[in-house]
């Protein structure tokens, strides 16, 4: 059954690196905000299956409800603290022009 | 018994985790990536984290045990309750902003 | 009224996350608890009195609940099928609708339920006018018959 675990969190860790491409090259600020939080909800599950791998449950589910809290205020903030910005549509031309790649 | 309902419920939440994720990297625009995390996110942390309170109770159902596994369903009914309310706020945040939903014939002036 | 089950609830929550039943910890509990809804007693309920009909509103929302879970399956299923078919048969479209609904309570429940059920997320309430994205045009003309609507007023007898 830790063979099971192993090979869930393995898969879990794939799917966190297919996430991050979005997250990197991402059309508009929103795409990497849903990348962000997609992320960190499958970092949730991770932090309980790292509990059952090592045989310390009471003390990883405790870590993995504060990782969902915070995760969802991260969220709710960021998209409130986008939500002014006008070049946030334009932001891979604004890029360019400042001279960041 | 407990054993393979969990590995059932552990096997397709991890499939719906991977149908969101290539939603998100399929979908053409920001609203129907939405979509697909909004819904395969839920579900996928919901199955899973019910297998994992289910297999927990393999060690006997003694108080401590059965506290533990509260608490992993406590994290299934947050995230059932909060991912649909961050979708939400992004996707607000994303009309206020004037960003244009795709369409069949391109995207509309 | 709402003083005392607004305490029993926050106490299950600090006995479930504590996890130790040993008299100073449930002591340490009941000060915070006390601590909390001297602070914050407005937040939980916001009506004066609890009413029996509340209970009755809550019992009725948790017999809608299995209908919900149901209702996420066939989403997920259908966006799985949407995902892997190789052509994506989709056909985006924003739709806006008045909503007769008038809570705070049930135009929450509304948009949640709309968000989880298949093809459609809510992008933003104004004054009872719900804009509603969905993804092909089937699924648009399944929210505009409004059976969904029905049963979330049903929950919150505004019908």
């Amino acid at each position: 059954m830790e063979n099971f675990f192993l090979a869930i969190a393995l898969i879990l860790c794939f799917l966190v690196l297919l996430c991050l491409y979005r997250g990197i090259f991402g059309p508009t600020i929103l795409d990497r905000i849903i990348s962000i939080s997609v992320i960190g909800t499958k970092t949730t599950i991770i932090l309980v299956l790292i509990g059952f791998i090592y045989g310390r449950m009471d003390m990883f589910v405790d870590i993995s409800i504060a990782y969902a809290l915070l995760n969802f205020i991260a969220t709710l903030a960021a998209a409130k603290f986008f939500r002014t910005r006008k070049s946030i549509v334009l932001d891979a031309k604004f890029f360019k022009e400042v001279g960041i790649k | 018994m407990l054993t393979t309902l969990a590995i059932i419920f552990i096997a397709t939440g991890v499939f719906f985790f991977t149908t969101a994720t290539i939603g998100l990297i399929r979908f053409p625009d920001f609203y129907c990536r939405m979509q697909a995390t909004g819904k395969g996110d839920t579900l996928g942390a919901l199955l899973s984290l019910a297998g994992l309170a289910l297999y927990y109770l393999n060690n006997g159902f003694s108080l401590p045990t059965i506290l533990i596994s509260i608490k992993v369903m406590f994290i299934a009914i947050f995230i059932f309750i909060a991912n649909p309310t961050a979708t939400h706020a992004i996707t607000k945040s994303g009309l206020e902003c004037g960003v244009k939903p795709w369409t069949k014939e391109g995207i509309q002036k | 009224m709402k003083y005392i089950i607004s305490f029993f609830i926050l106490f299950l929550n600090w006995v479930i996350l504590s996890g130790m039943l040993d008299t100073f910890h449930l002591a340490l509990g009941v000060v915070a608890c006390i601590l909390v809804i001297y602070l914050s007693h407005d937040i939980l309920f916001t009506c004066d009195e609890f009413f029996y009909k509340n209970l009755r509103e809550v019992i009725r929302l948790i017999k809608y609940i299995p209908w919900l879970l149901y209702q996420i399956v066939l989403s997920n299923i259908h966006v799985a099928y949407l995902v892997l078919s190789p052509k994506m048969p989709i056909d985006p479209q924003l739709i806006r609708f008045k909503s007769k609904l008038k809570k705070d309570v049930s135009l929450v429940t509304f948009a949640h339920s709309i968000t989880l059920t298949p093809g459609t997320i809510t992008a933003d309430i104004r004054e009872g006018e719900f804009c509603v994205h969905c993804i092909s045009r089937k699924v648009a003309e399944d929210i505009l018959t409004g059976e969904m609507e029905k049963k979330v007023a049903h929950i919150f007898m505004e019908d």
